[in-house]
């Protein structure tokens, strides 16, 4: 029964991932349930242990999320009274030729990045998932990158990334290619990012090990004895299987690919000519060094509801492809 | 690989069926390893050219020799003040905020987590929902109002931003410990209740150290977080004497003439707390990833 499950129906959306530890949690007896004072008893504690959490929710997530709703029809710098102003962040947005640079800009970095990290990760996962040895030396080798200091990490490849005496170009060189300017050209600078993030791919990585773990042995065996070779294994098996998993990934991924920024803020401030404005760079840039509180509520909540409409894509296009072993029955030949 | 003897003994039958409980049985092992040992060089040689441009002396960074002759290591004392930066400074402020984020989470998510697992009370359902669709928002949908709420606090340009929101508990990790005192016997619990234990005591005295797995986890995911974090201490911090370590790379990052060994240098030990703690810690770091999917 070890597979990955999607649980947490959080607004419709599940999206979490529970692998071994929902075994079926204690439930209450509730035919002797206790007399009501000490049920009312019970629940005092209860509110009592979760009042950090309630009292951080509405301090740091519903407060703050209701307050950027009102400020993003405002106009305030921090200090000054707030005006409203109704919609006009949001029509100034149209008109803001950043903005939609910025809104390209991630959607093209999320284009290459999301699919290359999750073929690179998933390819490197099935590799270590043979039975070989060195395994867990491998596997560090590739998660290692994932946890190093981000800002360090971004330094150290603008290092590689030297036009003239860096790592890359010096490789290329070799090969007899003369290597493009990178960071420092508009048209290599974004490329040069995805290829810097995938090196950090590593918790990707991580899930889909263990969602290949999760594989019962007694399918490939039964397949074997069916006389399915690996191909057919692989393709009837190992993906179906492994649909959950990637649906899992594909989902944090993109989450955590809108949201990007510490790799544009410090290998390029966005530039250059805006050629790697990522949207929270942006948003950044308005919210704190422009002090323009309103507008870059409305641009976070439009992030928000691009964050969303994707997830909520990806979670109903899910049914399609997202194989459950839940379904009754199984439907295919099984 | 193959077993001495008569082909049917246990030693070979075994082998046969966990070559075949995998995908491919077909694949030969070596090509296995070949890639596997190309594609980690490949990925670990940026670190590795990392410290061979630490130990470089400056003139010979833009040489084309691979390693340093002689090493220079003088370059790491020198990187961590040549910018007129003290990092000593900006390394006490990390682990300042670190320890207080690891304290501040292991602390209020124990309780939490301990809280929605174990106790009933009208209203639950709704908060733990609640809870998980906390995880859904992105952090910049309130980085505006809590940049206010603290600026109006007067708390820019303090430690306080970066370190007390831990003490609230963070989604996650209260869902993550949550999962771990359900798989905790109840009785367990009972035993010290009828001794006389409270509420409290059971929580930090009998259930926590039943999931010190758990605890590691996310003391280890919480350590590398805060460590690494840019964008939070950025938004908070711009008085140069409270600078995190991550603030004070992305400073030498900044600047018009960049001495390449000696970034390298300070960027190096920068990496090395959470390096040195991934290796001693691995298991926590992937169990963490594998449970909950946070980076």
């Amino acid at each position: 029964m070890h597979k990955p499950l999607l649980l947490g129906q959080a607004g419709g959306i599940s999206f979490l991932k529970l692998s071994r530890f929902l075994k079926p949690g204690i439930t209450f007896n509730t035919s002797s349930r206790p007399p009501s004072s000490l049920r009312r008893k019970e629940s005092l504690v209860f509110y009592l242990c979760i009042s950090p959490w309630l009292i951080g929710f509405f301090l740091f997530t519903a407060g703050p999320m209701l307050a950027s709703f009102f400020l993003s029809f405002t106009r305030w710098d921090y200090f000054s009274p707030i005006s409203w102003i109704g919609a006009r962040n949001y029509e100034r947005m149209l008109d803001d030729e950043l903005f939609w640079t910025a809104l390209r800009v991630t959607f093209t970095f999320a284009a290459f990045y999301v699919p290359l990290s999750q073929l690179i990760s998933l390819g490197v996962a099935l590799l270590l998932s043979q039975k070989i040895k060195g395994v867990s030396f491998f596997r560090g080798i590739f998660y290692l990158p994932a946890i190093l200091s981000g800002t360090a990490y971004v330094v150290l490849w603008v290092w590689l990334f030297e036009p003239d005496r860096g790592l890359v170009n010096n490789l290329l060189s070799w090969l007899g290619i003369k290597g493009p300017r990178w960071l420092s050209d508009p048209n290599t600078a974004l490329p040069a990012l995805v290829i810097m993030s995938l090196w950090g791919m590593g918790s990707s990585l991580i899930i889909y090990i263990a969602g290949l773990k999760n594989i019962p042995p007694s399918l490939y065996e039964a397949a074997a004895l069916d006389g399915a070779n690996s191909v057919a294994r692989f393709f009837y098996i190992t993906i179906p299987m492994l649909t959950p998993t990637i649906f899992f990934n594909l989902v944090l991924v993109l989450i955590q690919t809108f949201q990007s920024y510490t790799t544009a803020a410090v290998a390029t401030g966005g530039g250059p000519l805006d050629s790697t404005l990522f949207y929270l760079v942006y948003l950044y840039r308005r919210a704190f060094q422009n002090q323009e509180a309103g507008y870059a509520s409305a641009l976070a909540w439009i992030l928000f509801l691009i964050i969303l409409a994707f997830t909520l894509l990806v979670v109903r296009s899910s049914s399609a492809w997202v194989y459950y072993d839940s379904q009754r029955g199984g439907k295919d030949e099984k | 690989m193959f077993s001495k003897g008569s082909s049917f003994d246990t030693d070979n039958i075994q082998a046969i069926s966990w070559k075949q409980q995998t995908w491919s049985k077909n694949l030969p092992q070596i090509l296995i390893y070949l890639i596997l040992v190309v594609g980690s060089v490949l990925y670990i040689f940026p670190l590795i050219w990392m410290v061979l441009t630490s130990l470089k002396p400056g003139y010979q960074v833009f040489s084309p020799d691979l390693l340093p002759n002689p090493a220079e290591w003088n370059n790491y004392p020198r990187s961590l003040t040549y910018t007129g930066l003290d990092f000593g400074k900006l390394y006490l402020n990390s682990i300042v905020i670190t320890v207080a984020n690891v304290i501040g989470t292991l602390l209020s998510s124990t309780i939490v987590g301990y809280g929605f697992a174990r106790l009933q009370a009208p209203g639950k359902k709704f908060w733990f929902v609640l809870l998980l669709a906390t995880l859904m928002i992105p952090f910049p949908v309130t980085m505006v109002p809590t940049f206010a709420l603290f600026n109006w606090l007067g708390w820019i340009d303090t430690l306080l931003p970066v370190t007390i929101p831990a003490f609230f508990g963070n989604a996650f990790n209260i869902f993550l410990l949550r999962q771990f005192f359900l798989t905790v016997p109840i009785e367990l619990e009972e035993a010290a209740r009828i001794d006389g234990a409270n509420t409290f005591q059971i929580v930090y005295r009998v259930m926590a150290p039943l999931v010190l797995p758990a605890l590691a986890a996310v003391a280890v995911l919480t350590f590398q977080n805060t460590w690494n974090d840019y964008l939070t201490p950025q938004i908070y911090i711009r008085d140069q004497s409270l600078y995190t370590v991550a603030q004070g790379i992305r400073f030498l990052r900044g600047s018009l003439n960049p001495q390449w060994e000696l970034m390298m240098a300070a960027a190096l030990m920068a990496m090395l707390p959470v390096v040195i703690l991934f290796l001693l810690a691995q298991r926590f770091f992937i169990e963490g990833i594998t449970l909950t999917g946070i980076k």
